[in-house]
């Protein structure tokens, strides 16, 4: 199961950014969990200066801005 | 070149629609056309060719550059730097703690985070086409010095006291990935991202700011603002500026009210000082940046930047004729 993280305040792109993964995850059969990360010690952590910020499996895959669906299929169905 | 947009408008409101054209209906709507087409189209040819650019230009990248810099040279380059790239401002936060956690001074973050709102490419496009050059370079001088200002303070009172404690505990990690290579191809599909990405959010805010300038253009009599916010009436600025508070619109929504303003005979220092507060002061901004200032920080932002507006707005008054 890949472990996927929103990095993001709360703001309105990270609800958005939440919403798309799950939807996305549900629509091509992945198993994922997504959890919502809204502590900024944690999320400077991983060195993002723009939220919100996508980790999958540990690895940061984007910063900044809802991202693009073509980019959320990407990490979900890459290794 | 905008002579199309115009012609346009023309057969819009008069042939299409067979509006008398001197009736105030025929007015608003004929300023509502011209703009709106006017606006849409260099909205979308200016944000492709700066996210053309701004492919190669990340926040990451910001930092490095103002690392280690004097503090002079840092409050010029973020000024500059917060001036050609945007953020959403739920990025504040992050943008803040990394650039303070790199050894930036406090100032020159706060003078990053007060050049951004007020200047970018949007702003700029439009205060051009609407408003000629001589405007947009003043209200880019200004926004720049204004923001220059407002960190040579900060730093100069020693307000980093003022930042809640937590912010200098917490440790950053290495930024990810590297420069992003990106071939041609990849940079038209981002550059096309952030048209729909700009243009989808500010598109309600470029339709309400022009509506509102056309009613301003075509139902207002002439010399209603003359009269109540003419250069007569010396509280006209400070008024200015705090009506600009509740309303938060971004500088695309503001723009084409400024425009309408100006023609009613309002002074541009008195409608300066409104663009700049409304795009400036922002109590959705504070309440985001709360969590990492205290709240005389905040209050002291508030101040400056309502005292810089009124200086900024009464200097145009005086001097700008």
């Amino acid at each position: 199961m890949k472990q996927i993280k929103v990095l993001g305040s709360g703001c309105r792109s990270c609800e958005l950014t939440a919403k798309l993964l799950e939807d996305e995850a549900r629509a091509l059969g992945v198993d994922v969990a997504v959890d919502k990360v809204t502590d900024m010690g944690e999320i400077m952590s991983y060195g993002v200066l723009e939220t919100p910020g996508v980790v999958v499996d540990g690895h940061v895959v984007h910063a900044g801005g809802v991202p693009r669906h073509q980019a959320v299929r990407d990490w979900l169905l890459g290794p | 070149m905008f002579h199309a947009f115009a012609w346009f408008a023309d057969r819009t409101t008069y042939g299409v629609l067979g509006l008398d054209a001197s009736t105030r209906t025929a007015d608003a709507v004929h300023f509502f056309v011209d703009d709106v087409t006017k606006i849409f189209f260099l909205l979308v040819t200016v944000i492709f060719v700066m996210g053309l650019f701004r492919s190669a230009l990340s926040p990451e990248r910001v930092r490095s550059f103002l690392e280690g810099r004097s503090r002079w040279a840092a409050y010029v380059m973020a000024v500059t730097l917060g001036a050609v790239t945007p953020f959403c401002s739920c990025s504040s936060v992050p943008l803040f703690i990394g650039f303070v956690e790199a050894g930036i001074p406090v100032g020159a973050t706060m003078a990053f985070l007060i050049a951004s709102p007020m200047i970018n490419e949007v702003a700029v496009t439009l205060l051009l086409t609407l408003l000629g050059w001589k405007l947009t370079l003043l209200y880019v001088a200004t926004g720049l010095a204004v923001g220059v200002a407002g960190g040579a303070l900060v730093d100069a009172l020693g307000l980093e006291r003022w930042v809640e404690e937590y912010v200098w505990k917490i440790r950053v990690g290495a930024a990810p990935g590297g420069a992003r290579r990106l071939s041609p191809r990849q940079r038209a599909a981002f550059a096309w991202g952030e048209v729909s990405d700009i243009v989808g959010r500010i598109w309600m805010y470029v339709l309400l700011g022009v509506g509102l300038g056309a009613v301003l253009h075509g139902y207002v009599p002439e010399d209603f603002f003359a009269r109540w916010a003419g250069s007569s009436n010396p509280f006209a600025v400070p008024l200015a500026v705090v009506a600009g508070v509740p309303m938060y619109a971004n500088a695309t929504g503001i723009i084409p009210v400024a425009e309408a303003l100006l023609g009613k005979g309002v002074p541009v220092g008195t409608v300066l000082a409104l663009m700049m507060s409304v795009v400036a002061l922002s109590l959705p901004e504070m309440i985001i940046l709360r969590k990492v200032l205290k709240v005389r920080m905040l209050g002291f932002f508030a101040a400056y930047l309502a005292v810089a507006f009124v200086t900024v707005g009464y200097l145009f008054n005086v001097f700008w004729v």
